[in-house]
């Protein structure tokens, strides 16, 4: 009884339903032996049932069922005519199967009775050459199948040929071992009257009826904070109790466990294996966490999905496997818990894991992101970019995977069932993708907060931690990043969402937030730190009061466009309260980026374009004090050389750095006033270089040191173009701390080390890089 | 609810109409998409909701959107002092609450009294307005409910 598995118990409570039936149908068939229909009712349940045990292995009971399968066929058909004697015949295999059942429920197996003599009389009917017609007037009293005389029975060679009016129902010595029928009764009443079938619609209305009741009870909770009178505050309580077991009880009704939907795994991990020529082995812990019937519907396509992924692009070959030390089996694992009020399902792999600088790469070409973000971006953000639309790291089109369509879909289902996911990846080692799944729909955790003078509620699957500023803290708190605020949470910056201003409470523009916040220092001010798919940020409330369990209920349809919410419900004072979508909120508050906006290149139409965009810049100063700016998004590392250690190739300037040759180039020769080139000598003994990136046209990204001779700051400014290019090289001029600041067309100056790689001429066919040999030299 | 103050009909095209003020005008709605009458309740206000809607309700338990007919009309706010009162309508399988100053009698009108909206009205109220039944003390404006209910939703 320790481990039936649930296929199998499903098996037995359906069989022993239809069990009951045939017996009371066969004993009406015998009255009336033309009823086809009751006939082809038996049929089907015995095909049915054959068919399931041949599913689940069982044979003995397949043989049986299939012997009377045979046997009813062929009464079906005409062939045969329905004696007394197949009567019992097909009662004794009812008989029969009900032991088998009864000890597969008891032992899980199918028990030690072979039954070789029903299944010879089963054959030996359906072979049909017995003199029927004498049979069925020979035998007026129907012996009764349960009641075979022994004697007779054991007269009877099982197997003897020539038909007998004697019937052999069944072979009391092989039935012996089963257990007694009245232990066989209270053994069958553990899984099949213990268990109902209920219509789904019905649960449902269930459990909308308990959401109201929890909703009924927050208010009565309410009310009775506020009573004296100790009696009616006990009921409360117990109300309260009852409510919540009630709420346990109902939730549970509709639980399934995740086993479900893991079923079908092992057969597409296999599948795909063999179409792949990969070997995975595929571990599922946690097979038995249940959760709600809908939400395990909402979450069987996405985790299909993520299972063939990881098999498609997370797990290599087993060559490459070997070849990389690893075992060429690799391992799948699926694991399953309840944690806090959800369950969270991990889909890991031991696979290649995921390539970072590919991603971005990729991320780039396709314009996903700015050169800006690709830079500020953390491994786990860039992660994150795999679940944008349209987003595939795939190189080529398989049928399985690579078609840009997937792991945002995946995101959506999973969203829209108020879960969320998230990706974690090692380079070499592996890939986990995390989901979290509320346990129900209905009903969800909660923080109440308040803003303005309504209260909203966060489910708190998004929920990260709370921050609470008091005093001087709330003054010095909240920083800005020229207009946007950040709060330095743990030594990482957390840009902050003001909802008052999101949701357009208040009336001040959001860029002004900065005053908002320093009005509040006498006041604390209150940061809840949320989760979103690509970061966290901070949504700044005027209140945090509390968590609570609400029921969500569907806005309107007039309301239904605003991404802000998820819902609304009833709190305890009746008054209706907005559920906020935090997806949908960090969207409105640009925390995600839109992949459409995504600019790719630093060159000046676009700089233009996305000039209200905050962009990081490295400083230097270069030659006649110019105030150089770099893009950060193209500098790839600072350096610090020492002088002795620069080379020759060519006429190039070069270092041996990271086994690569990096060429130099002199900003202060590229951006040297008329005639005082060379003059400006780089003093000291070291350079600063820095290192950027170019990409060439064959998209090899290579990188070029730009030596400077100074390296000051880093800017992240709103960039006001003032004017464009003044000089090959500069990709327009700005005004940055209030001063004018160059910044530097990487592009340009790449190119200008290309060219002078390619042709390796003395001079530059280009007019602007007047190379003097003076620098050089130095 | 007031009980029809006209007598038994005795022409084939009478028509009930559950009546209401918003802002000195007189309007009508067909009383059978009427589901009840609430007086004023707890209004919970949606931002960066449309403009028209005034925000939600709970109607024992069931939230509904209430949808401002003075804004809807466009016509002056209502003055902060006077609370509105919900008709609450069903319509296009959705229960709304309209938002209105006050309650008049169900009336009994009938349909040679009808005619369509006059040419001077004009503006946002337009479109919502069926007609207009010409009474004797003056005339009531029939709303279109399932147009003035359809707001447009923005992001």
């Amino acid at each position: 009884m320790d481990r039936i598995d649930d296929d199998l118990k499903a098996f037995l409570i359906e069989s022993n339903e239809e069990l009951t039936q045939i017996e009371a149908d066969l004993l009406v068939l015998e009255r009336d032996p033309e009823d086809q229909e009751l006939m082809h009712r038996i049929y089907r349940v015995l095909h049915t049932l054959k068919g399931n045990c041949g599913f689940l292995g069982l044979t003995m009971l397949e043989a049986i069922a299939h012997g009377g399968e045979t046997l009813l066929s062929r009464l079906r058909d005409r062939q045969l005519s329905l004696t007394p004697e197949i009567i019992s015949a097909l009662l004794n295999m009812k008989d029969a199967v009900q032991i088998i059942l009864a000890n597969l429920e008891s032992t899980g197996q199918e028990g030690e009775a072979h039954f070789t003599e029903l299944r010879d009389t089963l054959d030996r009917l359906q072979a049909g050459e017995a003199p029927e017609p004498s049979l069925t007037m020979a035998e007026p009293p129907a012996p009764l199948p349960s009641t075979p005389p022994p004697s007779q029975s054991a007269s009877i060679p099982p197997s003897s040929a020539p038909p007998s009016p004697n019937v052999t129902p069944t072979e009391p010595a092989e039935v012996r071992p089963a257990p007694a029928s009245g232990d066989l009764k209270s053994h069958a009443a553990s899984f099949t009257d213990s268990t109902i079938r209920v219509q789904v619609a019905l649960l449902d209305k269930l459990v909308n009826l308990v959401g109201e009741l929890v909703l009924c009870r927050n208010q009565i909770l309410e009310f009775a904070n506020s009573q004296s009178d100790s009696t009616f505050v006990d009921t409360a309580q117990r109300l309260n109790l009852v409510t919540t077991e009630l709420q346990e009880g109902v939730m549970k009704t509709r639980m399934q466990p995740i086993r479900n939907v893991w079923g079908k795994l092992p057969r597409l991990v296999r599948d795909l294996c063999q179409s792949l020529n990969k070997q995975v082995h595929l571990e599922m812990v946690g097979e038995d966490t249940e959760l709600d019937k809908t939400l395990l519907e909402a979450i069987a396509d996405p985790l299909i999905h993520l299972v063939r992924n990881c098999i498609d692009h997370g797990l290599e070959s087993p060559q490459t496997r070997l070849a990389a030390g690893k075992p060429a089996q690799g391992q799948l694992l699926l694991r399953a818990a309840h944690e806090s009020g959800y369950v969270t399902i991990e889909i890991s792999d031991d696979g290649a894991g995921i390539d970072v600088e590919q991603l971005k790469l990729k991320a780039l070409e396709h314009d996903h992101i700015t050169l800006d973000q690709a830079a500020n971006m953390s491994d786990q953000e860039l992660l994150n970019l795999i679940f944008l639309p349209g987003f595939s790291m795939a190189e080529r089109v398989t049928n399985l995977s690579g078609r840009g369509v997937g792991m945002d879909v995946v995101r959506t289902n999973i969203e829209e069932i108020g879960g969320t996911i998230d990706v974690y990846s090692q380079r070499y080692t592996g890939t986990t993708f995390k989901l979290k799944i509320p346990l129900t729909l209905a009903i969800i955790p909660t923080l109440v907060v308040t803003c303005g003078t309504e209260r909203y509620a966060i489910p708190q699957v998004n929920l990260l931690e709370l921050v609470r500023l008091e005093g001087e803290q709330a003054h010095h708190g909240v920083e800005m990043v020229h207009g946007a605020p950040v709060y330095r949470l743990r030594g990482h910056l957390l840009p902050l969402v003001y909802l008052k201003q999101e949701l357009g409470l208040d009336q001040q523009s959001p860029r002004s937030s900065a005053r908002t916040s320093e009005a509040q220092t006498d006041e604390t001010f209150n940061i809840v730190v949320l989760q979103t798919a690509e970061k966290p940020f901070g949504l700044v409330v005027d209140a945090i009061n509390d968590s609570q369990e609400i029921v969500v209920k569907p806005l309107g349809k007039q309301l239904k466009g605003i991404s802000c919410y998820a819902g609304a419900t009833i709190m305890g004072d009746g008054h209706v309260a907005l559920i906020l979508d935090v997806p949908g909120l960090a969207q409105r508050a640009h925390m995600v980026d839109e992949p459409q906006e995504g600019v790719s290149t630093g060159d000046t139409a676009e700089l233009q374009h996305q000039q209200t965009d905050l962009q990081t810049f490295l400083l230097c100063q270069g030659p006649d004090d110019r105030r150089l700016a770099i893009p950060l998004s193209r500098v790839a590392r600072l350096e610090q050389f020492n002088r002795s250690s620069i080379e020759q190739a060519g006429n190039q300037d070069v270092l041996q750095y990271r086994q690569q040759i990096l060429p130099l180039l002199y900003l202060s020769t590229i951006f040297a006033g008329d005639g005082k080139a060379g003059q400006v000598p780089i003093t000291g003994a070291t350079l600063q270089v820095v290192v950027i990136s170019t990409q060439g046209d064959n998209h090899q990204s290579h990188n070029v040191g730009l030596v400077v001779e100074q390296i000051r700051d880093i800017v992240a400014e709103q960039l006001t173009i003032t004017s464009p290019a003044t000089q090959h090289g500069i990709a327009c001029t700005a005004v940055v701390q209030n001063k004018i600041m160059e910044i530097l067309d990487i592009e340009a100056i790449a190119a200008m080390v290309a060219a002078d790689q390619s042709s390796l001429a003395r001079v530059s066919d280009r007019p602007q890089p007047q190379r003097q040999p003076a620098t050089m030299a130095v | 609810m007031a009980a029809p103050t006209i007598t038994a009909p005795t022409m084939a095209d009478q028509q009930q109409c559950c009546t209401f003020f918003l802002d000195q005008l007189f309007f009508g709605i067909e009383v059978k998409a009427v589901q009840e009458i609430v007086r004023y309740q707890d209004i919970t206000p949606v931002p960066l909701a449309p403009v028209e809607i005034g925000g939600l309700i709970n109607l024992r338990g069931q939230i509904v959107t209430a949808v401002d007919l003075r804004r809807r009309l466009a016509l002056p706010s209502r003055p902060a002092d006077q609370l509105p009162l919900n008709i609450v309508v069903y319509t296009n399988g959705e229960t709304i609450s309209l938002l209105v100053d006050a309650i008049g009698d169900v009336l009994e009108v009938s349909q040679e009294d009808f005619e369509p909206p006059p040419e001077t009205l004009t503006g946002r109220i337009r479109p919502l307005i069926r007609g207009t039944y010409k009474l004797e003390d003056g005339l009531l404006l029939i709303l279109d409910v399932e147009k003035a209910v359809d707001v447009a939703t923005v992001g």
